[in-house]
């Protein structure tokens, strides 16, 4: 019994993985990190991708910040937090992400402040996607190694 | 989430020791890992005046005599990577970021290529950007190699080379005592190298396995860009589907695999336009 659901939450997590690079969610640099993890870095994965859920949500917030910021529009300073948010995407395989910051910054770069914004609510959707399945991924995978520690006593049938 | 261990001085040895910078956090994770997972005790900063403090870079002592092996620190281990001992650690390796604030990557290479006591550590550049002018200059300048992020397993397995090339210089006489930073007599015979290597490699578009000779020349030759690939260059707009924009990444890193030489660093010259 206890395989069998192993089986099924490893089936369920490929399923998921599968569907996200198809989508262009995730890059093949995600399977990088994988990877990386092993018995020495357990939590590798989880590890750096809650660092870039930390640092790509203060990216974001300082981002609408700028650009309600009618006056005195810094698009320097967008530039530099596109960069940042650009590469940490690029660095944990976040290709949808990645893509739509290199579409701002082109915005930005025009000093167009109606394509910024309209860039920040595509930003600001596909992050929240990517964070909700990133989430789901992990939950899985904390079932499958919760039953992997779990020892059910053998039933009788 | 130490990983300073040499700054004790307590450097194990077996492992090559390299000093990452970077002022990203996760890429600073990353390649810590990257650099563990090879085997290297790592230590890391988020920049490169942080670097030049590690490496006990002195600016104002730039014509220190040579020391001979027998005046090393107590706390240096036996193998002897350098021959400078101004060093507060012995860092066989630097990898540095280019764009950081304050003091870029290229900035903190020639320092470190200027300064008598460290320019024999090789140093390598990741960038995020594919620019070919930046490149060449960094290479120009003297970085080793030039990996484009994200930096993978296949581009640290390169770096082992040079920390052995280095290992081996120890035992020759010490260059000329110039101390300019910028490399005019040396370069010019890689230099020819690197035109000779362009003109065989203009007749075979696919990067062959060239590992012996990327240790003793200069890695990256610039190649004329094939109408694929400069396709491949200028996707901007999401989505693409996963396949399309790594298409070129897999079809190399297949050939990591079977372990070809990765040259990734040819790739680099491959696109002249960038992504805006």
């Amino acid at each position: 019994m206890l395989g069998f659901g192993a089986d099924r939450l490893r089936a369920d997590m490929n399923r998921l993985l599968a569907l996200l690079f198809h989508q262009g969610i995730l890059d093949e640099q995600f399977l990088q990190l994988q990877q990386l993890e092993d018995e020495s870095s357990p939590n590798f994965v989880s590890e750096v991708v809650n660092i870039y859920f930390q640092e790509s949500e203060r990216l974001l917030k300082n981002l609408r910040a700028l650009l309600i910021e009618r006056e005195l529009t810094d698009y320097k300073k967008m530039g530099n937090h596109l960069n940042q948010l650009m590469g940490s995407s690029s660095s944990i395989g976040a290709n949808r992400v990645r893509n739509v910051c290199i579409a701002f910054r082109a915005n930005s770069e025009q000093n167009n402040r109606a394509g910024c914004l309209g860039t920040l609510e595509v930003l600001e959707h596909e992050y929240c996607y990517l964070k909700s399945k990133l989430h789901e991924l992990f939950q899985i995978e904390q079932q499958r190694v919760l039953g992997a520690g779990v020892r059910y006593p053998m039933h009788q049938n | 989430m130490g990983s300073s261990v040499a700054a004790m001085g307590m450097v194990s040895d077996s492992k090559f020791h390299v000093l990452a910078v970077d002022d990203s956090v996760i890429d600073r994770k990353l390649i810590e890992r990257l650099l563990k997972t090879s085997s290297f005790q790592v230590t890391t900063v988020d920049s490169g005046s942080k670097a030049l403090e590690f490496l006990g870079y002195d600016p104002g002592n730039n014509s220190i005599p040579y020391v001979s092996p027998n005046h090393h620190h107590h706390h240096h281990h036996h193998h002897h990577h350098h021959h400078h001992h101004l060093q507060e650690v012995d860092v066989n390796l630097v990898i540095t970021d280019y764009c950081m604030p304050g003091m870029t990557g290229y900035d903190l290479l020639k320092k470190i290529k200027g300064s008598k006591a460290l320019r024999n550590i090789p140093v390598v550049i990741m960038s995020s950007e594919n620019v070919p002018a930046r490149i060449n200059r960094c290479l120009e300048e003297g970085a080793e190699e030039f990996f484009l992020k994200p930096v993978r397993l296949s581009d640290v397995n390169r770096l082992k080379p040079h920390m052995l090339k280095t290992k081996l210089k120890c035992g020759k006489p010490e260059r000329t005592e110039e101390d300019e930073p910028d490399s005019g007599s040396q370069s010019q015979a890689p230099e020819q190298q690197h035109h000779e290597q362009q003109e065989q490699l203009q007749s075979q578009q696919v990067p062959t396995p060239l590992q012996d000779q990327d240790q003793d020349q200069l890695p990256s030759v610039p190649v004329l860009p094939t109408p694929q690939q400069e396709q491949e260059q200028l996707q901007l707009l999401p989505p693409t589907p996963p396949q399309q924009s790594n298409n070129n990444n897999n079809n190399k890193r297949k050939a990591m695999e079977d372990g070809l030489s990765p040259d990734r660093t040819r790739r680099r010259y491959n696109g002249i336009t960038t992504m805006v």
